[in-house]
Formats: C-alpha cells, structure tokens, sequence
C-alpha cells in the first residue's frame, strides 16, 4: 500500500464516505426485441470500489452505457448524489453527464490515436477549462496561463500511473497495457465524483493486473474516489471491492459484499459454475 | 520552436520570404502571391477536415460569400477596405456556422453531402441574383488601398505579396495557437473518437460548429482577398471544382497539420502554370495539350488526390519529415 | 392544366433515371459502407461509353448497350479493387475523398476525349408524342419510364432469386456472418460497384437521349444525393419514391421559375436533414460501444 501526497485533490465529490453516490432505480433497456436490462437497481456508496459482474451479455456494459449516457433507458432513475442535491441522469447527454462528475472508461481503448499522451490527459482537464475563442487565437495570455497551470495536475496523474516515459508518444504507438493506463488517467484527469470502469483489467498479464489493481486501489484509499467497475477476473473483483453487483440476463441477481456474493447460490448457478475458494 | 535547427529553419524560410519579392519576376510573384491566398484557404479547410473530422465539399462557395461580401461592403456600401474585409470573415463565418447547424448532429457523411448542397445552393444563388452584380454578371472590387493611399501600378505585385504574406503568417500562427490549447484539443479529440470526446465532457454540436464557423471564417479571409486582388469577382471561381482542388490541396500536404496546408496550397496552385509550361514547350509536337488544358488542371487534381491517398496519406509533411529523418540518421541510416 | 401534365411526365421521368442511378449508389452502400462520391459521373461516363459504342463503333442499339455496361462494370470492378481496397481500414474520410478525387478524374477524362460540346447521337428511343389527357407529352419519357421500371424488376428478380444476388443481400445485412458462411466479401465488393456502374451507364443512356450527351450529365449526376439522402441510405424503394419526387419537385420548381430545377433538389436535401435525416425509409444505424 502506498501512501502520497497529492498536491491536488483527485476526487471531484465532496460527498462523504458511507454517504450514497450513485442510485439507479428500476432500468430498463430495450434494442428492438432484445430486452438488455430489466429492472435493475444499485446504490454506489461515496469511497467504496463497487464491482458488476456477470456473464457475457449480462447487460454490465449497457448499465454502465446508461450511467454515462449514451445509451437512455426506456424506464428507471439514474441518481448522481452532489452537495447541491441530487442530479438526475437519464436523459441527460453523455458531455453533460461528464461535467456533472461521471468519468469513465471503455471496453475497447476509446483513446485519441493521433495525439499524445500528454495530450490525451489534458483532454481529461476539458471540464475544468475555458473554451473561449478570443483568448485561445491569441495565445499569450489567459489561454496559455490555463495550459501551463492545468499542465501541473496531469504531472501529477503522470506521476501516480508512471506514464513519465511515454509522455509525448502519440497513443496509437503505445502497447495495450499502457493505453490501458492512460484511459484511467484520463478519466483521474476529470478530478470526478465517480469513476466508472468497463473491464480495466481485460488482456493483461499477471503483473500488469496487478499494477492496476494497485492504481485503483492507492486512488480509492487515498485520494478516497469512488469506483464502480466491471471486470471478469473474479480474484481481483474479489480482492479488491467493496460491494459486488451481479447481473444474468439483464437482471439483478445478487448484491452485496464479496463474501456474501461468493457464496450467493444464484450467482453460483447463473455464473461461477463452481464454488470460489 | 524549441530546438536549434529548427529556429534555424525558421530564420531561413524568412529570409527567403523576404528575398522573393527581390529575386522572382512579376508572373511568378503573382503565383507566389495566389499560393499565399490559397495557403489561409487550405488552413482553413485543414482546421474543419484534418483537425476536426468533418468533411466539406462547399469550399467554393464559402470562398465566394466571402469575395462578394468584402467587395459589395467596399464597394456599394463603401466601407474601407480593411473593414469591409473583417466584415467578410464575419459573415462567412456566420455562414459556415449555419450551414453547419443541420448536419453537425448527424454522422460525418451527412455533413460532406450537406456542404455538396450549400456549394450548389451558393453557386445558383451568385450565378442568378442580378442584384449582386447589379445585372451585369460580374462584380467589380475596389483595389488595395486605405485611408487615401492606393496600391501603385508598377509595384502592384509586391505590394500584394507583403499584405499575403503577413496574411498567411498570422493566419497560421493563429491556427497553431488554437491547436496549443483546450479549444482546438476539442476539435481533435471530436475527430478521432466522438464517443470518448463526449465522455470528457466535449459538447459535439457546439465543438463541431466553432470548427465550421472558424474554419469559414479562413476562407472568406481567402475569398475577400481574392476579389480585391483580382478586382472582379464572378461565379466561374467558386465552383464545386475548386472546392475539390481545396481538398487535394490538403490531401497533398498534410490532413492535420498547419503547414501541410501549405505546402499543399503551394503544389496544387502550382500544377496549372507548370502545366502551362509543359503545353507551351510542346506546343509543336503535340498541340493536344495546350488545348486541353483546363481539363487537364482538373484531371491533375484527381489524379493527385488519388495517388496520394494511396501512397502517402499522410501527404507532403510526413515526406518532408522521413527526408529530415533519412538526413538526420545519415549515414548511419 | 396541360402544362401540369407535362411537367409530371418530365419529372417522372427524370426522377426514373435519377432512381436508376441511386440505385448503384445505393448498391454500393448498403454492401461496402463505402459513399460513391464518383456516382454522378459514373453516369456521366456511362452516356459517353455507350455513345462510343453506338456511334463511333457503329454497333447496334442493343449491343451497345451491353458492351457498355461491361466496359463501364469493369472499369468499377477495376476502381474497386485498385482504389477502394487498399484504404479498408483506414479513415473512413480517406475513402471518401478518394471517391471525390475519382470524380474529378473521370469528369476530366470525358471532358479530355470528347470535349466540352454537345455530342450528336441518333435518336434511341421513339420519337414522336402522346396526348394525355389533352397534354401533349413526348413518347421517349415514357417509354425511359418504362424502361427504368424493367431494369428495377430485373434487379430486383436478381436480389431475390440469384445466388450472388443473396449473397450480396447478406454481405449488407451482416458482413460478419457472410464472411463466416464462405461469402467472399471482396467478390461482392467489386460485383457491387460492377452493378452500380451498370445501372448508372443505363440511366446516362436514357437522359442522354431524352436531353443530351455533354458534360452537363455530371452536374445532372450530382442529384443524385439528394435522391438517396430524401430515400435512405440504404434503401432500395427509397431510390424510386426520392427519384419520382425529386424529380417531380425540381420539374414543378421550373414551371414555376425557370431554371430552378438546378437547385430545388439540394434544398429538399436541406430541409430533409433538418426534418428527417436518415430520409424516408432509413434507419439510424446503433453502434455498439
């Protein structure tokens, strides 16, 4: 376990720990004939990694889909839980859901290939900084005081991912285990309320899993930032999270710590086809 | 600006800069002079579609908003020029956001056929509004000048060629500024992944439509320039052939990047007069050439699109960067 | 009221040939994902092909036809797999532009061997002229009609019954699945492209005899999107209901200022983006993230 300082605070919620984050109510999502989801409901906790598991197709990435908002629910609530009270998600666009506090990141690495990495986690700062037009054609003056202070906050995500080396690559050359790192860098960037995770962990290697274990584990701790994801490496989700979430088939099957979710005997069914030592 | 070579690339491109008026005769300034014009064009068109993603077919028209209106406010409603040419990038600008508006919400194809319907649109529209050209076909623009002073007969060319060239300059070092900061980081970030754009917060609509409007705003610069060095302004140079010949122009140099619209502007403005040449020299052995010109400018321009999409897409800039490498590296290449 | 008559029978038939070009453009799209940017002046090229064979080669009506819609299917065929192929998988703006440059190259060439002026060509379809309900209304629109609506039903029959013709049905609804059935996706790639040149080279046929053979057909060809763009993307009955009401809509334009019928059709494209984009009988495409 490691301990920083951070100069900067990485978590954008001021909300605090044990209070509730995130509430989905009753979603329910349909593609043409396809019911995706059915009726799920969920409350992320502020400071906990709160994991959603389940089989292929299980709907995990239409939740978080849904969350994000690119996908809208035919049905159900989505509550983000703020100090000015409660925003309301579902219908709201993906860009306006961002800059309430929701980042994340993507099953297949969503990066921008043609740009750096430095520039890729500056992106991350969008929420954060001025788009005026006026200032950004001049240059000297407001915009580039913007750059060079923003400049400072994605040093420190640099520093905590140990992207140091690989700053200024475009992110098409990099390989799969530091785009990987950088997805989540870019999201740390958005300074969030909530984080949510689509299988951070998916083709990594052994030690790369458990680099990324430590990251998400050092950023809840000590910075105390909300996670929500989904991943599949049953070892990690259950050494690592706080809550587990199941879904089969678009359905909550299961809710609670890893304990009780290990041993739930739906979940055995629906999912780990054996008992999990 | 960093490193030392290249501040010294930078002292010699200026030194020949300054040097060309000097040492070029007057038709080769006058084709210095329309790379100049075309090269603000090609940034402009390289903002919207190598910066942004977004596809535009309607180059030709905007090019003509913006030589139409600098030469009406110069001319009918007599504003001074410099004036009258702010006036035209405002307005084509106010344009481009517009025609942008429709399209903007929908994939990026829908938005390449939407710009195809505003360069008819505008080219019917300059082809049959009698008021434009007050029924004449054609519109004059008034000369160079300013607060008394007139552009000279004799220097005509070299006077031309200061005001493009500091034109082109600032244009580029303006669209380099926005590319250093948050605003044109959103464009990029909109061209190579919309999804993850939107996920850091990036509103698309309003991203896309301030590419479009400064993107216009570039060209109808281009434009008003155009008509006040040509002192005419007629339909024939804003059609759907030009704006073909703006998208080899930034094929050919370099989608994405500022001075790839450069050298773009300066191959493409370039075939034509060599062409040119080619005919001349061969005028007796094979008159066919001389006669076809025009259509042979055209096929050029195709068939240099074609061929660099093929084998270099990355157009004129990265050739130039591997030539920079190769000689970096020699010999130990 | 005559001229009313008049006017639609113009417009039907236009919008019969612009259907028919759509058609190829369509073809295209629904089986490559690829925008023929080139579409308008593949029937552009297509008039001038079948006017060198049947004038300049002297062959017969008939077989000029064909030999024309080979040259023109091969000379796709060719441009799909030296243009297209090698940018799958590059920026899809690449390919796009790539078509635009093919577009100003095969205007140019037209333009390079036959130049600028109207070409003579002897009358294919018969003169002469109906009365329609008092309008008089020349027999070479409506016969073109006709033909248009042959040429769709043999298409169709194809899609519906020919092997190749349900292949290309399946590349179009799920690559993925074609490939995994043994579908050679490249074949169907350039048979595609192959047909779309084909109906185009049909439809330059046709205007060029109702109007004329001349570089005018290219700036005819470009209603083409806003055919596809009212109709759908990828709709095949898009391309005939968008091709009868273009060209209804741009002929009516004309009665009623002359002329207009040059830009009525790309402000129905206009309006329809604002109004409904994917067109009549599109359908938004959901991607998956």
């Amino acid at each position: 376990m490691i301990s920083r300082e951070y100069a900067l605070p990485l978590n954008g919620s001021t909300l605090a720990r044990g209070q509730s984050l995130l509430e989905l109510a009753d979603i329910g999502l349909a593609f043409g004939g396809i019911q995706a989801l059915d009726g799920v409901g969920l409350t992320v906790t502020q400071g906990t990694i709160h994991a959603v598991i389940g089989p292929n197709g299980a709907g995990k990435s239409s939740l978080l889909n849904c969350v994000s908002g690119l996908y809208r629910p035919q049905r159900g609530r989505i509550a983000l839980h703020r100090s000015g009270g409660a925003a309301e998600l579902v219908g709201r666009k993906p860009h306006e859901i961002a800059r309430l506090g929701v980042a994340r990141s993507f099953q297949n690495i969503e990066l921008f290939r043609h740009l750096t990495v430095l520039d890729n986690l500056m992106l991350g700062r969008h929420t954060r900084m001025s788009l005026s037009l006026v200032p950004a054609l001049v240059w000297f003056g407001p915009a580039r005081r913007q750059e060079i202070a923003h400049c400072e906050f994605v040093e420190e995500v640099i520093a905590l991912l140990g992207l140091q080396d690989v700053r200024h690559r475009p992110v098409g050359t990099l390989a799969y285990g530091f785009a990987k790192r950088v997805e989540l860098g870019r999201a740390l960037c958005m300074q969030p309320a909530i984080i949510l995770l689509d299988e951070p962990m998916a083709g990594m290697n052994a030690d790369e899993k458990v680099d990324m274990a430590r990251y998400l584990l050092e950023v809840n701790e000590v910075a105390g930032l909300t996670v929500v994801m989904i991943e599949h490496d049953m070892e990690v989700v259950m050494d690592i999270s706080h809550r587990v979430t199941v879904l089969d088939f678009g359905k909550r099957i299961a809710d609670g710590t890893p304990d009780e979710v290990r041993s739930d005997p739906r979940v055995i069914d629906a999912y780990l086809g054996e008992e999990v030592a | 600006m960093s490193t030392r070579g290249e501040r010294v690339r930078m002292v010699l491109c200026i030194a020949v800069l300054v040097a060309l008026p000097f040492v070029l005769n007057n038709y080769w300034l006058g084709i210095a002079n329309a790379i100049g014009i075309a090269a603000i064009g090609a940034i402009g068109l390289n903002i919207l579609v190598g910066f942004t993603g977004q596809i535009s077919l309607g180059q030709g028209g905007f090019l003509a908003v913006g030589a139409f209106t600098s030469a009406l406010l110069a001319g009918r409603a007599g504003l001074p020029l410099p004036l009258a040419v702010a006036g035209a990038v405002v307005v084509t600008a106010t344009a481009g956001a517009i025609v942008g508006l429709p399209a903007l919400r929908l994939k990026g194809l829908y938005l390449a056929i939407a710009t195809l319907a505003a360069q008819q649109i505008i080219e019917f529209t300059i082809r049959r509004w009698r008021w434009l050209t007050e029924g004449r076909g054609y519109l004059e623009a008034p000369p160079l000048g300013a607060l008394g002073w007139r552009v000279q007969h004799a220097a005509f060319e070299r006077t031309w060629y200061w005001v493009i060239v500091g034109a082109a300059a600032l244009g580029a070092i303006v669209a380099r500024n926005v590319f250093r900061t948050a605003l044109g980081r959103s464009f990029m970030a909109v061209r190579d992944q919309e999804t993850a754009a939107q996920a850091i917060g990036v509103n698309l609509t309003r991203a896309k439509l301030t590419a479009f409007a400064l993107s216009s705003g570039y060209v109808g610069l281009a434009g008003a320039l155009t008509a006040h060095y040509t002192e005419i302004v007629t339909w024939e140079r804003y059609t759907l052939d030009i704006s073909v010949t703006y998208v080899g122009m930034i094929i050919v140099g370099g989608l994405g990047c500022i001075a790839g619209s450069i050298y773009g502007a300066a191959f493409l403005m370039l075939v034509p007069p060599l062409l040119s040449a080619l005919a001349d020299a061969v005028r007796d052995t094979a008159p066919f050439l001389a006669d076809q010109l025009p259509a042979l400018q055209n096929a050029a321009v195709g068939v240099v699109i074609v061929l660099f999409l093929l084998f270099e897409p990355r157009g004129l800039d990265r050739l130039w960067r591997r030539v920079k490498e190769y000689v970096a590296t020699w010999p130990r290449s | 009221m005559t001229q009313f008559i008049q006017l639609t029978v113009y417009g039907l038939s236009n919008g019969a040939v612009l259907a028919l070009a759509a058609l190829g453009f369509v073809l295209i799209y629904k089986a490559t994902n690829v925008i023929n940017f080139a579409q308008g002046e593949f029937l552009l090229v297509g008039a001038y092909a079948f006017y060198s064979a049947f004038v300049v080669l002297h062959l017969p009506a008939i077989l000029a036809v064909a030999v024309g819609a080979a040259v023109a299917a091969a000379l796709a065929a060719a441009i799909e797999r030296l243009l297209l192929r090698p940018l799958i998988g590059q920026d899809p703006i690449a390919v796009i532009m790539v078509t635009i440059g093919l577009s100003a190259v095969l205007k140019a060439v037209v333009q390079i061997f036959y130049g600028t002026t109207p070409l003579e060509m002897p009358k294919l379809l018969p003169r002469g002229s109906v009365a329609i309900l008092g309008a008089i209304v020349p027999t070479d629109r409506l016969v073109a009609i006709v033909v248009a609506a042959a040429v769709f039903a043999v298409f169709g029959a194809f899609f519906r019954w020919s092997r190749h013709g349900v292949a290309m049905r399946a590349v179009a609804d799920d690559t993925q699945a074609a490939l995994a059935q043994g579908i050679s996706v490249n074949r169907i790639s350039a048979l595609a492209w192959a047909m779309a040149a084909a109906s185009a080279l049909i439809a330059g046929v046709l205007i060029g005899d109702i109007a004329e053979v001349s570089q005018n057909l290219a700036g005819f060809g470009l209603i083409v999107f806003p055919v596809v763009i009212l109709g759908g993307l990828e709709s095949v009955p898009g391309t005939i209901v968008g091709g009868a009401i273009i060209g209804l809509v741009s002929q009516y334009a004309d009665g009623l200022s002359p002329g207009a019928s040059q830009v009525a059709p790309f402000i129905v494209l206009v309006v329809i983006l604002l109004v409904r984009p994917y067109g009549l009988f599109g359908q938004p495409r959901i991607e998956r993230v």
